[in-house]
């Protein structure tokens, strides 16, 4: 029975880790969908290296910094070389991979691509394992009982707090924002490619939340995953909806690009608290997240000036900071609802801090040094020419116009 | 019958917008784009695809037409060098032309009142 229920746990949660790798062909896929076809391919090679990288690196460092021996609850003992629970070394490498390709979609169009290499080679050696240690490694958030179930601050917001700072040091693309401040589209090249990459990042959903009950084998884990499946999807649908609502209402039309945002800031939201929360909350977190993400987009466009193609610092940092901090309100086990009482919701409020700082801090030194020592952005005219061809040499869309590239 | 003419900008597709805007300023509204291929003396360049060299020598360019009576073409040309000149090999050429007679669809008006 012991072997069975062993072989019924891995088989789940490698399942699932396989679901969560297929959300890079998401992220792909909506980062290509929401920017211009002549920066296309460089996204592509973004998002490949952001998963090979960091497959590499967390197997050979970054995992053990992360769940190694404690080290006064900041990281784990590193060891190189991982050799123990390949399921577990799998299942989390999909996680961290998720945390660097967030990045990619708001520094998208105009970073040079041996800077994002950079970038990316230390988030999964440093900023994630070390922040992931004090959430799910034995660090000093869990100690203290922060709840972050499956991610929506140790996976979410470290990528969309990054997002903030680099497309913030890189600065808006040419053109997004005239002399006086105004904010101009620049529209995507296939809403299509990004519908597409928003129904496979749902669809790996149903393995990043309920894959991170680690276990299958047992009649509580099988109602729990169940349950999970559940509100994650709830959560989704409700934010969609009121996503598209308030678009309908506040541009005249719904609004197809911020609708798919809408969906994942739910599933972004719900994250943190997926077992923890009765479906019927799960709605409601959904449906918080859906009007956070439109305002959230707006305020990070209009009023913090800073260009972020596909909305990533709207649907994982303020998302993922929210919906984390909801845990504190909406938890069957101790949220305010419940118990009456303020200190998970306080406890949320830390661990959601104090990872913010942690990411803001790390993020802006390591930028900051990229961009003196090897420069963070293209040229402009490289940026007006395309990254495409700039950096790689290669046209994605070759066959699609007569063939011609504009050279200078 | 008033003189009709018909001014041809070739030109980088990054002008586009500031080309518009110049040209709304001196009176002119109706303007038609198109992306062209082209070549001249900016050459081309060689690239790699799956290790195999392939040469781009027709360039991506965007024509600009635009039909003027009242507003004078020196004027036209004038703003058109302004905002387009680079310096470098590849900012572009116009063209005139004269033109017989422009007749507006929806109205039936024919010459300078088309415009």
């Amino acid at each position: 029975m012991e072997e069975l229920k062993f072989a019924i746990d891995t088989m789940w949660v490698l399942i699932a880790a396989a679901l969560v790798f297929f959300m890079q062909a998401g992220f792909a896929m909506v980062e290509t969908g929401f920017t211009r076809s002549k920066n296309a391919g460089n996204i592509i090679m973004k998002n490949l290296m952001d998963f090979s990288v960091g497959s590499i690196i967390f197997w050979t460092v970054g995992y053990s910094l992360m769940y190694g021996e404690s080290v006064s609850g900041i990281f784990g003992k590193p060891d190189f070389f991982f050799n123990g629970d390949y399921t577990a070394l799998i299942f989390q490498t999909v996680f961290a991979a998720t945390a660097a390709t967030i990045v990619s979609g708001a520094m998208a169009e105009r970073t040079k691509f041996i800077s994002y290499l950079v970038y990316s080679f230390f988030i999964s050696l440093i900023i994630y394992p070390v922040s992931g240690h004090w959430i799910w490694g034995g660090g000093w958030l869990s100690e203290i009982g922060f709840h972050d179930f499956a991610g929506s601050t140790a996976v979410h917001s470290v990528g969309g707090w990054a997002a903030l700072v680099g497309a913030s040091i890189l600065g808006p693309r040419l053109g997004k924002y005239s002399q006086d401040g105004k904010s101009h589209a620049i529209p995507g090249h296939s809403i299509t490619l990004g519908a597409l990459g928003v129904f496979i990042l749902w669809f790996g959903w149903f393995g990043f939340n309920p894959g991170s009950q680690l276990a299958a084998g047992s009649e509580a884990d099988a109602l729990a995953i169940s349950r999970i499946f559940v509100t994650t999807n709830l959560s989704a649908a409700a934010a969609a909806i009121v996503a598209m609502i308030i678009t309908w209402l506040r541009y005249k039309k719904p609004d197809v690009s911020m609708t798919l945002n809408g969906a994942l800031a739910g599933l972004v939201a719900i994250t943190a608290g997926c077992d923890v929360v009765t479906p019927g909350a799960a709605a409601l977190i959904g449906m918080i997240a859906g009007v956070v993400i439109v305002f959230g987009i707006e305020f990070v466009d209009k009023v913090l000036k800073v260009d972020d193609p596909v909305g990533a610092v709207g649907v994982h940092g303020i998302s993922g900071a929210v919906g984390t901090i909801l845990v504190g309100v909406f938890s069957v086990d101790n949220g305010l609802l419940t118990t009456g009482s303020f200190s998970a919701l306080g406890i949320q409020l830390v661990g959601v801090a104090a990872v913010a700082a942690w990411v803001l801090t790390t993020s802006f030194i390591l930028f900051k040094a990229v961009d003196l020592i090897i420069g963070l952005r293209v040229s402009s005219q490289e940026e007006h020419i395309g990254l495409d061809i700039e950096e790689h040499g290669v046209e994605s869309y070759a066959d699609f116009e007569i063939k011609g590239v504009h050279v200078r | 019958m008033d003189k009709i003419t018909k001014v041809d900008i070739i030109t980088r597709p990054d002008k586009a917008e500031v080309l518009k805007e110049a040209l709304n300023e001196i009176g002119i509204t109706g303007m038609t784009f198109s992306h062209v291929l082209g070549c001249g003396l900016q050459k081309g360049k060689t690239e790699y695809y799956r290790g195999n060299p392939y040469s781009i020598d027709l360039l991506p360019k965007i024509r600009v037409e635009t039909v003027v009576c009242e507003v004078p073409v020196e004027k036209v040309v004038e703003v058109a060098k302004k905002v387009l000149r680079t310096g470098e090999i590849g900012d572009g050429k116009i063209f005139i032309y004269p033109v017989e007679n422009v007749i507006k669809v929806r109205t039936g008006e024919e010459g300078v009142k088309a415009l």
